[in-house]
């Protein structure tokens, strides 16, 4: 489904966050006849339904009693299949620029370029990144010596590797790189694990043979010269345990944060929400919208609903961006022949009126 | 808010004191966040997302119920808690905790 990233690729609208409400956009948008492209910086589509709360039942959208955060993404993954719109995730949008016909291109951190008429920005509470330790110092070893996710094992190969955390990534790589890097060190700050149970015990085995070292306590100071780490000291209840290390992997869990659309030179609300009018949804850069819980308004409430009717306003504003030289026809999904090849549920031959 | 008058003290991220109104039966989270204290609360109260994290004057610690296994659990991400961190959301609060003093630490 992703696209080839060699040469911008042209989309009527591009949807920055694959939760509910940008999902939802692609429905609206498609039933217009308007192609969209999804980015998001998860590596699945969803948004917080799927990352915080997959398991949690949801009971306000209407008509259904009760879904699960997972059961109302798979759905709206259902109901926007028709439409194919192209996902690009594991990615985060960084700039934006406005081209000389008006069009946008927005870049991400993968390097891709995506060329649109339009952009909705439906990024919720923002962006989910790493949480990123308290430790002076910190930058100058980030993703040379101290990174928040394995892209490639080699890079811990034959190195003396420090993993901190307690829940199932930082188990999950411990076992993993056991036998890639040259030693493995979990610290955490306590022996209490929230894990998978036969993780914590495989991890123990492996402590157990001396293959992997445990040392209960914090992250307290990082060592070493030009980004290159050497020794990470450990607060623990004993006193500093300094540990000879090259590489650390940080896994505590995901902070969220609005990132790169800040700079965008939009009207921003408390600095984090943006700004839009309730007629289009649209922010105070003409062409971009802003749709779910990332807006602010008058009244404004965030739920779930909210940002689906935002959707459908903002969709019809943008087709007016997108096609300024055509009439948008409203139609029913009931009625509409037209809408109803769009979505692939009447036979071309069985459609006409 | 609070017809009792009960009150909460909160110690903001700027280290400035605030002696706040609250409301019986509301998520201590909620109190904060609709005073604007800075304490976001994105997941809504679902433990979910640890935007809440406060911690509790060790004088009131114990005087709180016990945090349940799946809030130590979301507190554990954190890579920096104290003894008596705990998830603003996952505290109801009672007139009877008129006074609690929480501090809200600066943001992982």
């Amino acid at each position: 489904m992703s696209a080839d990233r060699s040469q911008p690729q042209r989309y009527d609208v591009a949807i920055v966050g694959a939760g509910p409400t940008g999902l939802f956009a692609v429905f609206e948008l498609g039933l217009l006849g308007l192609n969209a492209v999804l980015i998001d910086t998860l590596d699945k589509p969803g948004g917080q339904c799927s990352e915080l709360y997959p398991e949690k039942p949801i009971y306000d959208i209407p008509s259904w009693p009760v879904i699960t955060g997972q059961g109302l993404t798979d759905k709206l993954l259902e109901q926007i299949a028709p439409f194919k719109a192209d996902f690009l995730l594991g990615r985060r949008v960084n700039g934006m620029t406005r081209q000389e016909d008006g069009r946008f291109l927005i870049g991400t951190d993968a390097g891709d370029t995506v060329d649109a008429g339009a952009i909705f920005i439906a990024a919720g509470a923002g962006c989910f990144t790493p949480r990123r330790p308290k430790l002076e110092g910190l930058e100058a070893f980030e993703n040379r010596s101290v990174f928040y996710a394995v892209r490639s094992r080699a890079a811990f190969a034959g190195r003396d590797l420090v993993i901190a955390g307690g829940g199932d990534s930082a188990l999950d790589w411990t076992l993993d790189l056991v036998s890639t890097a040259r030693s493995v060190t979990l610290v955490h700050r306590s022996d209490r694990f929230r894990a998978a149970p036969a993780s914590v015990s495989a991890m123990r085995a492996l402590e157990a043979e001396g293959r992997v070292r445990f040392v209960e306590g914090d992250l307290a100071a990082l060592h070493g010269a030009a980004g290159d780490l050497s020794r990470i000291d450990i607060r623990t209840k004993g006193g500093t345990v300094e540990l000879p290390a090259d590489r650390l992997l940080a896994f505590y869990g995901l902070n969220i944060e609005l990132g790169p659309i800040a700079e965008w030179g939009l009207d921003l609300a408390d600095g984090k929400l943006v700004r839009v009018d309730t007629e289009k949804f649209q922010t105070s850069t003409p062409g971009i919208f802003a749709i779910g819980d990332i807006n602010h308004y008058p009244g404004k409430l965030k739920l779930i609903l909210s940002g689906f009717h935002e959707a459908a306003l903002a969709s019809h504003a943008a087709f007016k961006v997108v096609r300024p030289n055509e009439k948008l026809r409203f139609q029913y999904t009931t009625s509409s022949s037209e809408l109803q090849q769009r979505l692939n549920v009447a036979p071309i031959a069985e459609a006409a009126e | 808010m609070s017809e009792t008058g009960a009150k909460i003290v909160v110690i903001d991220r700027a280290g400035e004191r605030h002696v706040l109104e609250t409301v019986e039966g509301w998520r201590v989270m909620e109190i904060l966040r609709d005073q604007n204290t800075g304490i976001e609360g994105i997941c809504g109260g679902s433990c979910d997302c640890a935007t809440c994290h406060v911690i509790v004057d060790p004088a009131w610690a114990d005087r709180l119920p016990a945090p349940r296994d799946e809030e130590l659990d979301k507190l554990d991400e954190l890579p920096l808690i104290e003894k008596t961190s705990r998830l603003s959301c996952q505290i109801i609060w009672s007139d009877a905790l008129d006074g609690l003093t929480v501090t809200i630490p600066e943001a992982a």
